[in-house]
C-alpha cells in the first residue's frame, strides 16, 4: 500500500474516540448515542443542552451540545433495556452507538446482544441487518477489581454475527471506530481504560481503518508477537529489552479479532518461525488460544518452536495492587517467554 | 374509548385473518404430528382476536415483536402465508429461506421483527423500533406481544420503564393465556391482573377480553392513537386462552378438560361470525365462502411447500454478516 501523508495531531485515545463519534454523527443523522451518563445530567435544568460528564470516562464529552439530547440519550441503568432498544433501533434503520459502561456488565444484557442482535440477520434469512456498535471498557490496571476490570472480548469473538474490535492506540481507535459505525454488522468495540489517557499522533480527516486488517507495530525477524490492546504497549517495552540482547521481535496488532487477519500472522510466522501471543484476557477458550490453534493448524510446518501464550491467569481480576500487577502480563514476563523459544 | 367500530370491509378482513390463523394452526399441528414440520411448534389457536384486533390498527411502517407462539402475529401483520408454511417445513421458499423456522419466523418488510425463542426478549426490541419512529418523527408505532410468563422477566420491567420515561410510541400487549408452559399465572405472577403492573411505570394499564375481537380492537385503537400522538406507551392485558398445549406434543396434564371446553365454547372466531350475521354485516354463506377459500389456499401452500426444494447446503454459511 502506498502511504499517503496526512496531517496529524497529538491527542489521547479518549479524544480520538470522541472525534470519531463527532465525525460519524455529522455525516449520518441516523447515528445516535445511548448509554448511562453519556451526556450526564439529562433533565437537570441548568444542563438542558450541556453535558455534565460526557460518560463516566468523558469519551462522549461535549457531543450533546452539537447534536442535542435526541441523539445523545442518557439511559437509566437498564442494560438489557437500552442495549435491546439499540438492537431494535438498528434493525429498524438507525445506526446506534451504545455504551456498555464496563464489559463486565454483559451478563445483564447478553441475550439482547447474542440471541437477538447477533442472530437476527441469520434467522431472518438475510432480510434484516443490525448496524449497531457497542462500545465498552475493558482491562485491569486501576484496581477496579473483579467486576470492572475484565477483558472478555474472547467471549464475543466466539459468537457468530458479532465483530470484535480492540484498538491499542489513539490513531487506530479513531479509524476503527469510524469503520465500526459505518459497518452494517453488530460490532463490539473494546476500549482499554488504561489507554484512554495515552497520547499519540492521530490523522486528520474521516478515513476509517478497515476491519479485519492487522497492523505491524514493530518489524523484526526473530520472533512474532501477536499482542492485543494494551499488550501491544507491554510488548513494545519488552521488545526494547530484547533488542539489547540481540533478539528482534515483530509485533502484530490484529486490531480486530473477528474478523482476524490470519494472513498477516501467518506471513510473519513464515519469516520468524516462532510465535508468542500476549493477551490480557483469561486463557481458556480465548483469543490467544484461538490464534495458537489457527497457526498450529495452518502454519505447523513454519514453526521451529512451540507456540507460547502470555495471558492473565484463569482467575477473576484481583483488587489488591500487588495482586493486580501480577495478573496483567508484564514486559518482563513477555521478554522471559520470548527468550524461552529462541 | 373513542374508537368507533370498524366498517364492514375491515370486519370481514379481520374475520378472514382470524380464520387464516386458525386454519394455519390446525394444519401446522396436524402436519407436525405427521412429521412434516421439524423442531418445536407452539400454536396460537384461540388467541386470534388479540393479534388481529391489535394489528388491524397497524400499517407496514409499524413494527411488532412476537413470541415463540408467533404464527398468528405474522399472519395478522400481513406476512405471506405461503412463505410461512414453507418456513415451518424448513424449505428454501420459506420467508426466512428455512433459516428461522416456526420460532424465528419474521419479515421486516412487513414490520414483523420476528417470533422469538427467548421469553420477554421482544419488549426492548420494540422500544428500539419505537425509538427509531420517535427520532424520525414519522408517526409509526411499535407493538410488543408477549405472554404472562414474560411479565416476570426483567426485560418487561426495563422496557416499560424505558418506554415510559422516553414516552415511546409503543404498545405492550400481554397475552395472558393463564399458563407459562405448564405453570399457572395464578402461581407465578404476583398480581391477579398483569395490567396493574403498568401502575409501577405510571402508564395506562388496560384489561381486555382477549376472546372478543371488539374488546381488543377498541382498546388497541385508543392505545395506538395515544402512541401516534406522542403521549407514550400503554400496557394492554388480553385475557385469552390457547386451545392447544404449550407446544405440540404437550400432554396438557395441568389443565382440566372442563376448563378447555369452557374456553372453546367462547371461540373468538365463532363470536365474530355470530356478530357479523346477527348485525346483517355478512351472511353465513358469505362467511362459509371465506372459510372455504382460506382452506383451499392453505392446502395449496402445504402442497407447494412439500414440493419445494430444501435450502442448498452452502446456505448454512450465508447471512451471518452483511460483510466479513
Amino acid at each position: 500500500m502506498v502511504a499517503v501523508a496526512r496531517e496529524t495531531r497529538t491527542m489521547s485515545m479518549k479524544d480520538a474516540l470522541n472525534e470519531a463519534l463527532r465525525i460519524a454523527m455529522r455525516e449520518d443523522p441516523n447515528v445516535i448515542l445511548l448509554g448511562e451518563d453519556i451526556a450526564g445530567g439529562a433533565d437537570v435544568d441548568h444542563l438542558i443542552n450541556e453535558d455534565a460528564w460526557g460518560g463516566p470516562m468523558g469519551v462522549t464529552k461535549n457531543l450533546v451540545q452539537e447534536f442535542g439530547r435526541n441523539r445523545v440519550l442518557d439511559t437509566p441503568i437498564t442494560e438489557a433495556g437500552f442495549i435491546g432498544a439499540a438492537v431494535g433501533a438498528a434493525a429498524t434503520g438507525l445506526r446506534p452507538v451504545a455504551e456498555l459502561m464496563y464489559v463486565d456488565f454483559f451478563g445483564c444484557c447478553m441475550d439482547q446482544i447474542f440471541d437477538q442482535g447477533a442472530k437476527l440477520r441469520y434467522m431472518f434469512g438475510g432480510k434484516a441487518k443490525c448496524p449497531l456498535v457497542i462500545r465498552t471498557q475493558i482491562g485491569a490496571g486501576v484496581n477496579a477489581a473483579a467486576q470492572h476490570s475484565g477483558c472478555h472480548y474472547s467471549v464475543f469473538t466466539h459468537m457468530p454475527g458479532i465483530k470484535t474490535v480492540i484498538p491499542s492506540n489513539p490513531a487506530d481507535a479513531k479509524g476503527l471506530l469510524l469503520s465500526a459505525i459505518r459497518d452494517d454488522d453488530l460490532v463490539m468495540f473494546f476500549e482499554n481504560k488504561v489507554l484512554y489517557g495515552v497520547r499519540g499522533e492521530v490523522p486528520d480527516g474521516d478515513e476509517g481503518i478497515p476491519l479485519g486488517k492487522g497492523d505491524i507495530k514493530r518489524a523484526g525477524d526473530d520472533v512474532t508477537i501477536v499482542a492485543i490492546s494494551r499488550m501491544v504497549n507491554q510488548s513494545l517495552t519488552a521488545a526494547k529489552t530484547l533488542s539489547g540482547e540481540g533478539i528482534e521481535v515483530e509485533i502484530i496488532d490484529p486490531r480486530t479479532l473477528s474478523p482476524l487477519d490470519e494472513d498477516m500472522i501467518l506471513s510473519s510466522v513464515e519469516k520468524t518461525h516462532r510465535l508468542v501471543i500476549v493477551d490480557e484476557d483469561n486463557p481458556r477458550c480465548s483469543a490467544a488460544a484461538d490464534i495458537a490453534a489457527m497457526v498450529a493448524d495452518k502454519g505447523f510446518d513454519l514453526l521451529d518452536a512451540p507456540i507460547k501464550m502470555v495471558t492473565a491467569p484463569h482467575t477473576p481480576v484481583p483488587f489488591s495492587p500487588p495482586l493486580e500487577q501480577v495478573y496483567v502480563p508484564s514486559p518482563e514476563k513477555i521478554a522471559e517467554t520470548v527468550r524461552e523459544i529462541v | 374509548m373513542t374508537t368507533s367500530l370498524p366498517d364492514r370491509e375491515r370486519l370481514l378482513d379481520a374475520y378472514t385473518r382470524m380464520v387464516e390463523i386458525r386454519t394455519f394452526e390446525d394444519a401446522a399441528g396436524k402436519n407436525f404430528a405427521d412429521g412434516l414440520v421439524p423442531g418445536f411448534v407452539h400454536l396460537y389457536a384461540g388467541e386470534e382476536a388479540v393479534a388481529v384486533g391489535i394489528c388491524s390498527h397497524l400499517t407496514d411502517d409499524d413494527f411488532i415483536t412476537s413470541t415463540h407462539r408467533g404464527h398468528g402475529h405474522c399472519i395478522a401483520k400481513g406476512v405471506d402465508i405461503h412463505g410461512m408454511v414453507a418456513e415451518l417445513m424448513g424449505k428454501s421458499t420459506g420467508v426466512c429461506h428455512g433459516k428461522g423456522g416456526s420460532m424465528h419466523i419474521a419479515d421486516v418488510d412487513k414490520g414483523m421483527l420476528g417470533a422469538n425463542g427467548i421469553v420477554g426478549a421482544g419488549l426492548p426490541l420494540a422500544c428500539g423500533a419505537a425509538l427509531t419512529a420517535k427520532i424520525r418523527g414519522n408517526g409509526a408505532v411499535s407493538v410488543s406481544f408477549f405472554g404472562d410468563g414474560a411479565s416476570n422477566q426483567g426485560t418487561f420491567h426495563e422496557a416499560l420503564n424505558l418506554a415510559a420515561i422516553w414516552k415511546l410510541p409503543v404498545i405492550f400487549v400481554c397475552e395472558n393465556n393463564g399458563y407459562a408452559e405448564a405453570t399457572p399465572a395464578s402461581y407465578a405472577v404476583s398480581v391477579g391482573d398483569i395490567a396493574n403492573r403498568a401502575a409501577a411505570y405510571d402508564i395506562p394499564g388496560i384489561i381486555v377480553d382477549g376472546l372478543d375481537f371488539f374488546s381488543v380492537y377498541e382498546a388497541a385503537g385508543a392505545a395506538v392513537d395515544r402512541a401516534r400522538s406522542g403521549q407514550g406507551p400503554t400496557l394492554i392485558e388480553a385475557k385469552t386462552y390457547r386451545f392447544y398445549g404449550h407446544f405440540q406434543g404437550d400432554t396438557i396434564t395441568y389443565r382440566t378438560d372442563e376448563e378447555v371446553s369452557r374456553y372453546r365454547d367462547r371461540d373468538p372466531i365463532t363470536g365474530l361470525r355470530t356478530f357479523l350475521v346477527d348485525h346483517d354485516l355478512a351472511t353465513s354463506g358469505e362467511l362459509d365462502a371465506i372459510d372455504k377459500k382460506v382452506n383451499e389456499a392453505l392446502a395449496r401452500s402445504w402442497d407447494d411447500a412439500k414440493a419445494a426444494p430444501w435450502p442448498a447446503v452452502e446456505d448454512a454459511l450465508t447471512n451471518v454478516y452483511v460483510s466479513y
